[in-house]
């Protein structure tokens, strides 16, 4: 059997391939607080909260009106988004005048309060939701074996990163969204309606969380408790890659899932902690992150 | 000349009264609390009091907000149960190694959060915060899942029994008078000036000659050696310590408790503590999960009232004619 420094092969790249797809998830929810936080200056707690809401407004679709997958993919994070939206236009707007915190702790709340429901509401363990049909089963690589849906997962998130980096670089209402970033003030007094671009924004990211969640419905159990436990090492890979730059947030987002599979093949015991330690690494090196352009 | 430093004098002079009065009821109420609520249920409140009080100190006077004085908390708990429990040591050192160790995870946790200012102290703490909670969830001498339990209280000096719950409440309330009084030492202290002063305009203070880093650190510090001896002695008055106290979700209980009462005030954290203690345990006979109800209380104080209730009676007329007035900036 192939080795790689005393592992074998197989599970070397078993490991690569649940790093890779965590990865997904970390860079499409950092990639989502980014653009929350680069407009509006909340960080979003309840971001967590939105990547399970997703993940249940597939189950739910599916139990009681027998939605299935795909059109799940599309119709959670609508709704979501609109949650989204309705949330930042009633109650998150009144604190942008105030310090930031305040955001971070209104979010918070809202995050608890969602989680609590949903535990209320369906209980504290999981629901399983079945792979769409289309995408079952595997293919043998030769070197090894990749589930279809997993391959999905890598190469949908990646696609939906590099579209959403797309949008915000080279798009016109991208260059709104960058513009009033810079300098909010100044893009509105050329009439460009920003109360509503900051609206969208929050509604935008939080509907990228909402398919993350339902891209990872199949592959982990759909379960009130997912997002928070994925929020805390998200805050670690933003706080890593900086949130200066929307590329930086999906290339540090792979980079510490993959660091975190690797880490469970050479060390096990370490590999919920590996993200925490690389962050406090980077804090030491190069404290306004790797890719962070404010101190 | 004459005339307005007499009338300030008279100005600083009636608030000062006032405040002796209201600190002089609030102590009799204290002492005579156990006469009236189950004593187990007021240590609580106390713990948790002394708790958010010594996170204030960092929120409200130094303007850091941590998200994770949990592991300060449940950490000094840990320690104090271990030692205790494992090598019989007597109450007090237990609990003055959980001060102890506390302040080291705080110097150490400081030492990288320190680096990042605002929105990434908190995430930054949080994210240290939940390795410590890996920590504890694998490491041998905390027992995992099952936490350490049935730890002895003790004799307090080697005569005071312990076991028996009303001499364990007057001392959960000598530590929580006698932590009160050291914050309130540290804030009115020159020292405590140039956290606020960092607070209000880091940049200034930064040009006025002020190390900033050091004085956060250094208020870091305290703020979790003060959290720990709240940890500790909550480890005695329950007789365990389990990974609650750790989780993150305890750092965010703190901040509520501080939030509701009112930041950057003395005493708030204590009526924010006593409100969301008791309506736990209002709750926890219920089926219905706390976790609902700190959200929403979370979402109406951030958007209605932000100044918390101690903060709001400052402000209000009679707060201000008893010489209340709180100058905290929202």
């Amino acid at each position: 059997m192939t080795t790689i420094f005393g592992i074998p092969l197989q599970a070397f790249l078993g490991q690569l391939l649940i790093g890779l797809i965590n990865g997904s998830f970390y860079a499409l929810l950092s990639l989502g607080l980014a653009i929350i936080f680069g407009l509006l200056r909340v960080i979003n707690f309840a971001h967590g909260a939105q990547y399970m809401l997703g993940a249940f407004a597939a189950w739910l679709l599916l139990s009681y009106f027998g939605i299935g997958y795909w059109p799940a993919l599309i119709l959670a994070p609508l709704l979501v988004g609109l949650l989204g939206a309705v949330i930042e236009r009633t109650m998150l707007r009144r604190l942008y005048s105030l310090d930031p915190l305040y955001g971070l702790l209104f979010t918070f709340g809202l995050a608890l309060t969602v989680e609590g429901t949903f535990r209320y509401l369906y209980g504290a363990s999981g629901q399983p939701y079945a792979t769409p049909a289309l995408l079952t089963g595997g293919t043998n690589l030769g070197f090894m074996f990749l589930p279809v849906y997993r391959g999905w997962v890598i190469a949908f998130s990646l696609a939906v990163c590099l579209g959403t980096w797309l949008v915000i670089e080279k798009t016109k209402l991208g260059s709104y969204l960058r513009a009033a970033t810079e300098n909010p003030v100044l893009v509105q007094s050329f009439g460009i309606n920003v109360p509503f671009l900051l609206t969208l924004t929050y509604g935008l990211g939080a509907a990228l969380a909402a398919l993350a969640g339902v891209l990872a419905a199949p592959i982990y159990q759909v379960s009130p408790l997912m997002g928070s436990n994925i929020i805390i090492i998200v805050f670690a890979v933003v706080v890593v890659g900086g949130m200066g730059s929307i590329m930086g947030a999906i290339i540090t987002g792979y980079m510490l899932g993959v660091a975190e599979g690797l880490t469970k093949v050479f060390y096990p015991e370490a590999s919920n902690i590996v993200i925490f330690v690389i962050m406090a690494i980077v804090l030491l090196l190069r404290p306004a992150g790797l890719f962070g352009r404010d101190a | 000349m004459t005339l307005t430093l007499e009338l300030e004098k008279q100005k600083e002079r009636s608030p000062v009264v006032a405040q002796t009065i209201f600190l002089g009821v609030g102590l009799v109420l204290l002492l005579l609390a156990p006469l009236f609520f189950y004593p187990v249920f007021l240590m609580k409140i106390l713990c948790f009091a002394l708790f958010a009080c010594a996170f204030n100190l960092l929120l409200g006077y130094t303007g850091l907000l941590s998200f994770g004085h949990a592991a300060f908390f449940g950490g000094a708990a840990y320690f104090t149960a271990h030692v205790v429990k494992e090598w019989g040591v007597p109450p007090e050192l237990g609990i003055l190694v959980g001060v102890v160790g506390a302040a080291l995870l705080g110097a150490v946790i400081g030492f990288f959060a320190i680096r990042r200012q605002g929105i990434y102290f908190a995430m930054i703490t949080l994210a240290l915060a939940q390795m410590f909670y890996f920590f504890c969830l694998q490491a041998e001498f905390t027992h995992g899942e099952d936490g350490i339990q049935s730890v002895p209280r003790g004799h307090l000096f080697g005569f005071i029994d312990l076991s028996q719950s009303t001499n364990m409440y007057y001392f959960v309330l000598a530590v929580f008078v006698i932590g009160i009084a050291i914050i309130w030492r540290i804030i009115n202290s020159p020292f405590g000036m140039i956290l606020k002063s960092i607070r209000e305009n880091e940049t200034r203070a930064i040009s006025l000659g002020y190390s900033v880093r050091n004085y956060k650190l250094a208020a870091f510090v305290m703020s979790a050696a003060l959290t720990g001896l709240a940890g500790g002695v909550k480890a005695l008055v329950f007789q365990f310590a389990t990974l609650t106290d750790v989780g993150w979700q305890m750092s965010g209980e703190v901040i509520l408790m501080t939030l509701l009462g009112g930041i950057g005030t003395l005493i708030g954290p204590l009526f924010g503590a006593g409100l969301v203690v008791t309506l736990e345990n209002y709750l926890a006979t219920s089926e219905f999960p706390v976790t609902i109800v700190t959200g929403l209380v979370f979402m109406a104080c951030v958007l209605l009232f932000r100044r918390g209730i101690v903060g709001e009676f400052y402000n209000s007329r009679l707060g201000r004619k008893l010489g209340f007035e709180h100058r905290h900036k929202h």
